[in-house]
This record gives structure tokens, sequence and C-alpha cells, in this order.
């Protein structure tokens, strides 16, 4: 599997970073150079192998159901770059 | 009872499945201590986990998996003692985290079903494909100010249950039917408070047509329909859209689209599908959902009675039309005010009086039963002094109103305005004899045999005691003096 | 008074006891060190008018016997922590300004127990480097340089700023994070001891994060006593961490008891790499006889799937980065660089905001999760791992602990690894397993390079067995002997 400009682009839009035109060819090689290295993975068996997901060998532990967070507004956008009456803002979106 | 369209090369058949967005009823949020009430102050009821600040970390709320089960089992649905928690990434305003944890590959709940009630009483079974535990979003606001969009996280967290249908159904009124069975049963397990206004409810519909017995069409998906009445329009008219597509030889596209109740009309939304990819993978965070036997055990005994077999119940035990009974379990306020009603009197005179007099009065003065003056032990009084012969059904009517507008309680109107009925026969025995002594003629054209004049003097009797006169004890002592 | 601050934590707990200085002298000391290392570039953030109010009110509580197991101790915090009004920056541009409302668990554990903050400490970007060469910050420097050579050497990273700071003096103890080896790989760079306890031991809640079922906080010091001090206050349950582990701390410190009589220690084959330097291969040699010579069991195991960890950390580290550092999107804190619409916005953010080695693994993993690799590459990755976690649990069926070297090679110049960045991720060969099996680990310093580099020696252990792997450190530290300290260039 070896990415082209096109698919670094496409990752890249979904990552939302943006990568000047001129950037995508080389960015393609460096990715490709650590993929070509992942490759090798191919080599194990993985056969009936469960993906392991977490480390911990532990249940998912509950919490109970009751309101103990929030009614902070100051702090939770203390460190917006933009906002008002205590709303974040963005540009505008339309839809 | 499916809806065809009627095209030039033939007819089409609409085929609906239905995603339902509910939210959870809990006091906090899937994954964080914040409120989950509706209606707040901008980000008041935001915690820094919900703000998706850095190094914040999710802990489930164990009343949303709770919820989720008892959601399951009633919806008679496989549920998952193994289920995980994914990650659905995308990038949008409201999405703080820049992923939504979900449920993708193995839900919580499996496959069930629903049976929706459709007129004339006839059933149908809608197949549940799945339900899943998910994080909701924040709001966008885009009308506050020229240029920029503001975004308040209240909503940030909040736990929801998606509820997929299989594509069974075939009508707008069948999918209005899923919704209000699916409304009526999550309220019954007082898992989601099924307020569509308040977005505590809302539909991702699917439609496609195809001509009858060939495979599914492609289907195009309207998000966050917000009323019964507004999904009914989508489909329509989405389905219509889709048959002039394929009649005029052209192919429908899958997509997401917009229904616009103002216009009416559905519309595309690709450019905000546009390269979607969510690279949906377990949630590092979370470790697998697991719980056993015994805790779906002790959800299931704590499962009240469902509206599918209350109404059974209602027929079957109470001896109530399948209609009356539809009409009674629908809301579990409704029902729960019938039984009170009904508790140790005769159901039928109960339901009547639920069905007509009370939602009448309600319908009338557009309240909501948890608005009524009435109250179902002051219902149950009436109907006491009905059955007692303290007055008839005709004064209970008009008691009935006087309770409703001003919340007295039946026996006082009765004693207030002297409505007891009579039921001496002294005084019942004086106004026939004056009756019978004022019509002469008529007491022998009655003697001749014309047996219908019994309800002129049964009436004659009633006017003269001014409708309080006991209609049993008035035709015993009638019936006898006119026969003699 | 002699220099405070070339004192073991341990020493400085008990002078501070005996009363022979005080918490505010202590501190003082370290707040002098660190204005002196400032060619180091090991702080981000200095703190020192705090630390000196912290330090007064230990010394309050002192007096009134109230005494915790760090009491008056300062430490430096990888900025990579969350701590309530002080800037925290991860070391990207990204979180230009950023001032959290709120203090991560293990910070607020530290200061529960006494310890004062002297600043935030430098690190690659996002934790994502084995060199520090990646911060917006600027290249932390190591305090050890070659023999007879000026050329600046890296700390190793991620927690760079932690190892130099530790090892220049300027902090007795600092936390450090470890998701591949960010904490033992810097820490055998800089002569020091580092320690990555299981994954679950240390809270993640607060800290910033890399690679979420992979990042495991940890302390860094002079001493295995010191680290053994430092763990057991910055462990323990935490409700608001899914993935804390409720067990008990035990006290680690009492584990030290320099008896590892009839212990089991294996050696992995496959540890033996093409291409490992002689004197690497020998350092290695010369533990395995230390252990031996204490009356340890050494045993040859295989851990078969080694050469795969890296390949697969690369996959799965950066796959989960890609997702948790989505939230740096200009909208709630941080950098934020205007565009013509959000989407815009986003993409202009984080283009300014991330440097470039960030940018790399976003983009891998972003791609290793999409739509039609996500079975090639993480699943495959994820299976690979449970492989190498099985590779371990069997091998722990016959040893107690397992002896490797920290790090294929000394600390090297700046640039020194070229552009390849596959060069660099060989840094961390012998770290990585041991991290997606989520065990504990420790760098011991344990010799000296022919440079005289410091070198360390790595110790695995089971699962929630910190004591053991404590144990066997404390052998090895004691038997290496290693006392060479850099000399100390940086104060002019």
């Amino acid at each position: 599997m070896s990415l082209d400009k096109a698919t670094v682009a496409k990752v890249a839009n979904l990552a939302r970073i943006k990568i000047e035109e001129k950037d995508l060819e080389p960015m393609a090689a460096e990715l490709n150079n650590i993929l070509g290295w992942v490759e090798q993975l191919g080599e194990v068996d993985t056969d009936n192998v469960e993906p392991m997901t977490s480390v911990a060998e532990m249940r998912l532990r509950w919490r109970a159901d009751e309101v103990t967070d929030g009614g902070y507004v100051e702090d939770v956008v203390a460190n917006a770059p933009g906002g008002e009456d205590g709303y974040f803002a963005v540009p505008k979106v339309i839809e | 009872m499916g809806m065809i369209i009627q095209g030039a090369t033939g007819d089409w058949e609409v085929v609906i499945g239905l995603e339902v967005h509910a939210q959870v009823t809990t006091k906090s949020k899937l994954f964080s201590g914040a409120s989950a009430e509706y209606g707040a102050d901008p980000n008041s009821q935001v915690s820094f986990v919900d703000a998706a600040m850095p190094g914040m970390l999710p802990v489930i709320n164990e009343m949303a998996v709770e919820q989720a089960v008892r959601t399951g089992l009633g919806l008679n649905a496989k549920i998952n003692k193994f289920s995980v928690f994914d990650r659905k990434n995308y990038f949008y305003a409201d999405l703080p985290q820049g992923y939504q944890i979900s449920q993708f590959l193995q839900p919580i709940v499996g496959e069930g079903k629903i049976i929706i009630d459709l007129k004339d009483g006839e059933t149908r079974e809608i197949g549940i494909t799945r339900l899943h535990l998910e994080q909701d979003a924040g709001k966008s606001l885009h009308d506050q100010h020229p240029s920029q969009t503001f975004v308040d996280l209240n909503r940030s967290g909040v736990p929801l249950m998606e509820i997929v249908s299989e594509p069974d159904m075939r009508s707008p009124e069948e999918a209005a039917a899923y919704v209000k069975k699916l409304r009526s049963i999550v309220r019954y397990l007082g898992t989601c408070d099924g307020n569509m206004e308040e977005g505590s409810m809302r539909a991702d519909v699917n439609v496609s047509v195809r001509k009858p017995g060939d495979a599914y069409g492609t289907r195009c998906e309207m998000k966050n329909i917000n009323s019964v009445r507004f999904m009914q329009q989508a489909i329509i008219y989405e389905a219509n859209r889709q048959v002039d597509i394929l009649e005029a030889g052209g192919t429908v596209d899958q997509e997401t689209r917009l229904y616009d109740p103002d216009k009416g009309e559905t519309r595309s939304m690709r450019s905000k599908e546009e390269a979607h990819d969510y690279r949906y993978f377990p949630d590092p965070d979370l470790l697998p959902l697991e719980f056993d036997d015994a805790f779906i055990k002790r959800i299931s005994e704590t499962l009240p009675e469902l509206p599918d077999d209350k109404k059974a119940r209602f027929i079957s035990e109470l001896g109530l039309s399948a209609y009356d009974a539809g009409v009674l379990v629908t809301e579990k306020e409704v029902a729960d005010y019938f039984e009170a009603v009904a508790e140790g009197r005769d159901a039928k005179l109960a339901a009547n009086w639920v069905i007509g007099e009370l939602f009448g009065n309600l319908n009338r003065t557009g309240k909501d039963l948890s608005e009524s003056p009435v109250g179902a032990n002051a219902l149950g009084e009436l109907i006491d002094l009905i059955k007692d012969g303290t007055i008839s059904n005709r004064i209970a009517k008009e008691v009935f109103e006087e309770m409703f507008d001003t919340g007295k309680a039946a026996g006082d109107i009765v004693e207030e305005k002297g409505l007891k009925q009579v039921s001496d026969t002294g005084a019942i025995e004086a106004a026939i004899d004056a009756v019978i002594a004022a019509n002469p003629d008529k007491v022998a054209e009655y003697r001749d045999g014309k047996d219908k004049l019994f309800g002129f003097f049964m009436g004659q009797v009633m006017k003269a005691t001014q409708g309080k006169a006991n209609p049993g004890v008035v035709t015993q002592i009638l019936k006898p003096k006119l026969d003699q | 008074m002699s220099d405070l601050t070339k004192l073991t934590i341990a020493a400085a707990r008990d002078g501070l006891a005996k009363g022979d200085f005080s918490s505010r002298e202590l501190t003082a000391a370290h707040i002098t060190a660190m204005t002196a290392s400032k060619p180091l570039n090991a702080y981000i953030t200095e703190t020192p008018e705090q630390a000196v109010d912290a330090a007064t009110a230990s010394d309050a509580r002192r007096a009134k016997g109230e005494a915790g197991k760090l009491e008056g101790i300062p430490l430096a915090i990888k900025d990579l922590f969350c701590t309530k009004g002080v800037l925290t920056t991860a070391a990207s541009h990204i979180l230009d300004g950023f001032t959290p409302h709120y203090e991560s668990t293990v910070t607020a554990n530290l200061w529960g127990a006494g310890a004062v903050m002297l600043g935030k400490v430098n690190l690659d970007e996002f934790a994502m480097g084995s060199s520090n060469e990646t911060s917006y910050y600027g290249n932390v420097v190591n305090p050890w340089r070659r023999d007879g050579d000026d050329t600046a050497l890296v700390p190793g990273g991620s927690s760079g700023g932690s190892a130099s700071a530790v090892a220049s003096f300027s902090a007795m103890g600092a936390t450090g994070t470890d998701t591949g080896g960010s904490i033992r790989q810097p820490a055998s760079f800089t002569g020091i001891v580092g320690m990555k306890p299981t994954y679950g031991r240390c809270s993640r809640w607060g800290v910033v994060a890399f690679a979420s079922s992979l990042d495991q906080p940890g302390p860094m010091a002079r001493t295995v006593r010191d680290t053994a001090i430092m763990l057991e206050s910055m462990a323990g349950f935490d409700a608001k961490d899914s993935t804390s582990v409720n067990m008990p701390v035990p006290n680690f410190e009492d584990a030290l008891t320099g008896d590892i009589k009839g212990l089991r220690i294996g050696i992995p084959k496959e540890y033996r790499i093409d291409g490992l330097s002689d004197e690497i291969d020998a350092l290695w040699q010369k533990g395995i006889d230390w252990l031996k010579d204490a009356g340890a069991e050494i045993v040859d195991i295989s851990l078969p799937h080694t050469k795969y960890a890296l390949p697969a950390y690369y996959i799965i580290a950066p796959a989960e980065a890609s997702s948790n550092l989505a939230r740096y999107d200009g909208v709630r804190f941080g950098l934020r660089v205007e565009g013509k619409d959000l989407n815009d916005m986003y993409a202009s953010t984080r283009a300014e905001g991330f440097g470039d080695e960030v940018k790399r693994r976003l983009l891998i993993g972003t791609y290793a999760l999409s739509a039609g690799y996500y079975d090639a590459y993480y699943l495959k990755a994820q299976k690979v791992r449970a492989r190498i976690a099985e590779d371990f649990k069997q091998a722990y069926l016959s040893v107690d602990a397992i002896l490797t070297p920290t790090a294929p090679s000394a600390a090297f110049g700046f640039g020194e690894k070229g552009d390849d960045p596959l060069e660099m991720y060989l840094n961390d060969v012998f770290t990585v397993p041991a991290s997606l099996a989520g065990l504990p680990g420790i760098s011991v310093p344990a010799g000296l390079s022919k440079e005289s580099l410091p070198l360390g020696l790595q110790l695995l252990g089971k699962p929630f067995d910190e004591e053991t792997v404590f144990r066997v450190a404390g052998v090895l530290e004691e038997a290496a002997g290693f006392t060479a300290k850099p000399t100390d260039w940086w104060r002019g």
C-alpha cells in the first residue's frame, strides 16, 4: 500500500491540517517510508488473535448518577480565544 | 396499508427505516457529572470533561447503562452483556472532543421488535436492529451574531439512546405509529421523557422507493426531524421526489437531506457529507462495558407493565373494547388515571367517562391530563354517585362540567345545587298522580295499547321533579298506575 | 551549609525532619540552581514565587506536625500535567496561553504529600519524540557531554526536561510520562533513575493525552529509593480515570530490601538486536553478573514478537493521538488562526499549532484508522500487540523480572539522527514492548560509555509488581555504584 499525493491531501483534510500543495509530495514520501516499515507486521500470524485495546485487565467502573460537576461557566470559557456571553464562538457556519 | 405512489411506470412502494435518538432520563451526563437537565444558561452545565479540556477523561454513568438495558427489555430485544464504546471521529463546532463516544460494532442492545397500532385496531410488527448509547453534541447558534456561530455545550455529553429500526415501515402513517409507540414505551419505562419539542426525541428518517417485490432502492436520510407531523410530510415529499427521479430515468443518490418544514421540501446536504470517514475505533479511555445476568434480571424485575400487555389486560380482564383499551394505554399517565378511576368500579363506565367527558373537557380547554382539575379520585366519586343512585347519568354530566370548571368535589356540587335524586316514593307518587290527572287523553291512548307513551309520562314526571327523581323508582310506581 | 541540591530526596526528607534545614532553604537552593540551568532549557515555566510560598506553607505544616511523605521536597513537573493557574503547554504552540482551571490527579497527590513545585519542564511536543528536539519551546540540552567534547547532546525524550532538570540538580525529582519509553530512555541518557509504573497505577486525569492506552505517569529522580518515595505519593486509585486500577499503593521504599536471593531474572534473547553496540552488550552482561552475584537466578527467555513492537507502536500510538489531539481546534483554548470559514480555521490553526513530528504522526494515525485501511494497520497492530503481551505473560511464568538495556545507545548530538524518523524511532526499541503490554519498568544508571556518557539498564516486572522491580533495581544500583556526575558547565 502506497500513499499518493491525493491520499495525503485527503488524510490531511480528515485531520484538519492544512498542507501546502508543494509539501504534499514530500509528506507522501515520509509517510510511505514509515508505512513501508510497518508492513513487516504482516509477518506475524494473528489468526484467531483478539485485538488488544486495553492492557488493564478489569471491568469498566460505573459512576453513580449524581450531579457532581459543572456550574462554572467562567472556568469553562476562560481560555477560549473567541466568544461572549458565556458562549464559545467560531466563524459563522452556514448550514 | 402501505403507501403506494402511482407512477407512469406502475406502482411504487415506500420503504422507511428510522433511527430515533432518545435522550436517556438521567440526572447527569453519560461520561461526566454535569447536569443533563434541559434549558440552562449557556455552558453552565458543562464540566471540563464535556468541554474536552486537555487531560479530561470519561467515566460512565451507571444509570445510563441501566436505562439502556431497561429500554432493550421493553423492546423485547437481545441484551448484550459485552459491548464496546467507540470513538466516531469528525470535526464540528459543537463536538468539542473532535469525536463522539458511541457504540459501533458492539452495541449494548441487539435485535428486538415493536408492535405498532394502526387504524381500526390493526397491528404490525416492526423490527428493531439495535440500540446503542452515545453522547449528544453541543448546540450551535447561527443567528446570534452576524459573522459568528455561538456554541453552547450544555447538551454536550448528554446520554442518548440511538434506536435503529429495520426498514419495515411502508407508509408515513406506519412511521408515525412507530414513533408514537416507541415514545409510549420509553415513557412507560421512564427511560426517556419523549419530549420532541425539547429535542429529547428526534428521528433520522431513511426513505427509499421500489416497485413491489423488487430489492430495496437507494435510500436518502433526513436527519434530526423533531415532530411526527414533519416526519410524515418529509416522507411523502421525499418518496415522491425519488419516484419522479426514477420515472424520469434517473438514479437516486444516497445522501443526507434536510427537511425544511417551512418550504415543505427536502434538500441535499451533500456539502456537509463530503469526505466523511468517521474512523471508528474502540475508545482507549474506556474499557468494554460488561455486566452479568443478575444485573439484567434485577432490571427486568422492575419493568412496568407495558402498553401492549396493559391493553391486552384491559380487554380481557376489564372487558374494554380494543379501541377504548388502545386509547387508554397510549400514555402511561392516562392508563394510570383510568386504572385509579376503575379501581373497584365498573371499568366500562370508567372508560366511558375518561374517554368521553374527561378527554372532551381537556380538549375543550386545551389542557393536559396532568393539569386536569378533576383528579382520578374525584371522577371516581362522581361515578360512585351515579352507581348508588344519588344522581342520574344526565345530572352527572352537568356535575362533571362544574367539577372541571371549579375543581369542586362531586358530592359538594350535588349538595349545594340540590341535585340529589329523589327516591322518596311519596313525593314521586304525588308527582305521578298529578301528571296522570293532567293528561287523561294520553292515559286513555296508552291504555288502548300505545305503549310508546310510557316515555312521555316518564319525561313529564322527570320534568316535574327537575330531573331529580330516581328513574327506577318512577318506573316502579308509574307502570302499575298506568296499567290499572 | 553544604549544597542542598546535591541531596537525594531521602536525605533531604531526613534533614528536613531533623530540622537541619527548612523547605524554604531547600527550595531556595533549587530556585538558584533552576535559574542557573537556563542554558539547558529544561524549564518552560519557572514558578519561583509559588515555590517559595509552597515551601513556607510546608514549613508551617511541619511545625504543626503535619508533614506529608514528600513534605517540603522541590520537584519539577513535566509540562504535560495540567496545573491549576499555571501555564500548561505540552511544549506545543497550539496550547498557547492555556492555563488550566484544574489540577491533574498526580500533581494534586504530590502537593497533598507536601511537595513543592519549582516549575513546568520541557518535553517533546505532546510527548512525541525521543530526543526533546520537537518542543515548540526549543531543544532541551543534556547536562552530560562527551569526554573532551563540547557538543551539545540530547537528553532523550520525551521527558527530556524532567531528565535534564534532575540530572543538573535543578530539581530533586520530576514527574515524567512514559508512552513508549519517555521516562526510561531519557533517564538512561542523563544518568538518573526513571520508573514507568504499570498502566493504571497512576491516574492519567489531567495529563495531556498522547496515546491513551499507553500513557502512564511516573517518577524520575537520582536514586531508586527516591523514585520509590515519589511513586508512592503519585500513585493511587482515581475514580475520574476509568483505566485507573483500584489497588492499594504499597510502601515502595519498603521493597528495597537489598535481597534478591532466589529471584529469577529473565534475559530475553530477542533484545540482542542486530548491530547492538559492544559497550551496551557488555554493560548488559555486567548487569547479569551483578544480579547473579547477588543471588538471583538468571534464566534465558524468549519474547518472540519483540521486533514487531516498534512498528505496532508506531501505528497504535499515532492512531490514538490522531483522535486525542482532535480537541486542539482553536475553539475552547489555545491558539486560533482565523480562517475564511470553520474548516479553514481548524486546518490553519492546526497547521500552525502543531510541529512537523506531531503532524506526521497525526497523518499516519488518521490514515491507519481510515476506511479501507483500519484492518490492515490499526487492527493488525492491536493483534500484534496482543501477541507481544502474551509473550510477556508466558515469560513471567518462569521469571520474576526481566533485565535488558534501556536504550541502544548513549545520548547523541542534536541532528545526529538525520532526517529519517525511523532512525529516531529505534531509540525506543527496548522500551516499547513493555509499554504495549502495560508493564512496569525502570531504568537504572549502570555505567558510562567509552565517551563517558551514562548508560542505563532496564528492569521490567509483572503487572502491579513494582515492588519486585524496585527491589531488583536497588540491588542493581548498589552493584553498579554509579556515582559519575556531569560537570556543571552550564553555570558558565
